[in-house]
């Protein structure tokens, strides 16, 4: 039997399991589409706000040497209103809303917006790490992800992804609560807050100071987090974090995700990423006589 | 070329001193530095230029006449722009890229559109004609006191059959009136094998109307708000094309599909505007 690249993430049905991962590309359906056509599974929209954000000044990225980004884009959005005009015309797009907030009533307020629109999924991001008072200074608080998650659930039939990342509280717990409080699936890492300092001119070059480290140098902690995730909890995970081939890709399901985000490998490959991805899930499948993605999820766990 | 800039990663901020400030008009500057890299690239690509301490933002690469030399050339406008040019002898600046796309470089009588600092990418693509090519170099300005280059481009097309022509809103130098309508006039009057244009946005969509409609090649180059300049962010996009890693350079055929050409651009929370 030829091998498949559905997936489902609980209750959310893909037919790729690669995702454009939130804060990249996001803002256009024009260009959501166009990645859709380029074999992306589905698409995860920058972090939409109530208000639009202009984010912070240049420069907002850092090439790494070495490998990897430092981004502190700063959440720039055209806010929840207007992006949601613009999707509501979207019919073929698998799109994911990702949002964020500081408090219970901003989620509720921003996903009522999203009515007349084909949702597949809603992605609260609880791990920005370089925007105050909202992220991961959410997600360091579990009293407030445990309201944010109630509030959200009891507002929405759509499934609701919680995303997380390494902040000053143990994620783990983070996971825990946001499982409690219903939630249907998990996208793990964010970026990790990181830095970078020019030598010549002996400042810091973003201009927020910090950013978020992403891309290859994080992907074996990516991989490090789902495999923890996945042990401990009976969730389904989404991987995100380095992954720019299609064994990054095969390593987080192994690890226990059962789909995969792709961003900063865009900057170096550009968009051809997902369907050299797919290609090379498909052979490995045919290799290893697989038909479905589900069949290799968490394979790694039993040694 | 140095051993380091062979192995340099393009998207890694490299620190430039600025050798050279060279008054353009009283609010436009072009400012020469040592780069091995930059002094070599194609016409249009552009780099994105760290002023530290204040913005970072995409320019168009201009040459120098000094081999391993390159230069931005700059107008004064909002926060970054004026950054930079106010960044005196000696300054230094970060630069990464090259970054985007070239002008396909064709060969016969080409016509070239620039408006401002558009006309930068357009003196770029001047050192890379043939002497056998019949050049019309067309520079619009509001007035006469933010004419420049028009030296430049002579200088740079001696050896070529060539026209430099100025016009100006004002008619306070060379030709009066809007440079669209002069545009439109020498594409219906005289045959062009291809049409380049860089600058204001209402002025190239113009410009790629009166070529594009009459069959004539067409190409420019866009403009649009940019934070990271390698197709990450996503704050460039124009329809479903990035400027940064699609373009910057579109042809007329390209651009005469894309509804938000001529009409929209993005702000920085990526809302639509109107040009």
């Amino acid at each position: 039997m030829e091998p498949s690249l559905a997936t489902s993430i609980g209750k959310i049905q893909l037919d790729r399991p690669a995702m454009l991962a939130s804060g990249i590309l996001g803002i256009s359906l024009d260009v959501f589409n166009r990645l859709y056509r380029s074999g992306a599974g589905a698409v995860v929209t920058k972090s939409l706000s109530h208000e639009p954000w202009e984010g912070y000044p240049n420069p907002t990225i850092f090439s790494v040497n070495g490998g990897g980004w430092i981004n502190a884009v700063g959440l720039s959005n055209p806010g929840a209103p207007n992006f949601a005009k613009m999707i509501e015309s979207n019919q073929d797009v698998s799109i994911i809303v990702s949002l964020v907030g500081s408090v219970p009533e901003d989620f509720e307020m921003m996903i009522k917006e999203f009515t007349n629109c084909k949702v597949t999924a809603f992605e609260l991001n609880l791990s920005c790490p370089h925007v105050a008072k909202v992220g991961l200074e959410v997600g360091d608080d579990p009293e407030l992800v445990k309201k944010i998650v109630t509030t959200v659930k009891n507002s929405t039939n759509v499934p609701v992804i919680a995303k997380v990342g390494l902040g000053t509280t143990n994620y783990l717990n983070t996971v825990k609560i946001a499982i409690d409080s219903g939630i249907d699936a998990i996208t793990a890492i964010n970026t990790v807050r990181a830095m970078a300092i020019d030598v010549e001119t002996q400042r810091p070059i973003l201009s927020n100071k910090f950013g978020g480290l992403s891309g290859t140098p994080i992907k074996p902690i990516a991989l490090r987090c789902v495999y923890e995730i996945s042990s401990k909890y009976d969730i389904p995970i989404i991987g995100c974090g380095g992954v720019s081939t299609w064994e990054d890709a095969i390593e987080f399901f192994l690890a226990g995700a059962s789909a995969i985000q792709i961003g900063s490998a865009i900057g170096d490959n550009w968009i051809n990423v997902f369907d050299d991805i797919n290609k090379g899930i498909l052979q490995y499948m045919k290799q290893k006589n697989y038909s479905t993605i589900n069949e290799m999820v968490g394979l790694a766990k039993k040694f | 070329m140095k051993w380091w800039d062979l192995q340099r990663n393009s998207n890694h901020t490299t620190i430039v001193t600025i050798e050279k400030v060279i008054d353009e008009t009283t609010t436009v500057r072009t400012l020469v530095f040592s780069d091995t890299v930059m002094s070599t690239v194609l016409p249009g690509q552009f780099a994105m230029v760290w002023i530290p301490g204040i913005n970072e933002l995409p320019m168009s690469v201009m040459i120098s006449k000094e081999s391993g030399k390159a230069a931005f050339t700059v107008r004064k406008h909002g926060t970054a722009s004026t950054g930079l040019f106010n960044i005196p002898v000696g300054g230094k600046i970060g630069i990464r890229g090259p970054y985007g796309n070239a002008f396909d470089i064709k060969s016969g009588k080409l016509l070239l559109v620039g408006g401002g600092t558009g006309l930068v990418p357009m003196m770029r693509l001047l050192t890379f004609v043939k002497p056998t090519d019949d050049v019309t170099v067309l520079i619009g300005a509001k007035s006469k006191n933010e004419v420049f280059f028009e030296d430049l481009a002579n200088n740079l097309l001696k050896n070529n059959l060539h026209n430099v022509i100025i016009s100006t809103d004002d008619g306070s130098y060379g030709e009066k009136g809007f440079v669209t309508n002069i545009v439109e006039k020498l594409v219906s009057e005289f045959h062009f094998d291809a049409v380049y244009t860089c600058g204001p946005e209402k002025m190239m969509y113009k410009t790629v109307q009166s070529a594009h409609s009459r069959g004539i090649f067409v190409q420019a180059s866009l403009e649009r708000m940019m934070k990271c300049g390698v197709g990450i962010c996503g704050s460039c996009c124009v329809d479903e094309d990035l400027v940064c890693k699609d373009g910057t350079i579109f042809d007329g055929n390209h651009l005469s599909k894309n509804l938000e050409f001529g009409y929209f651009h993005r702000n920085k929370a990526g809302i639509l505007e109107d040009y």
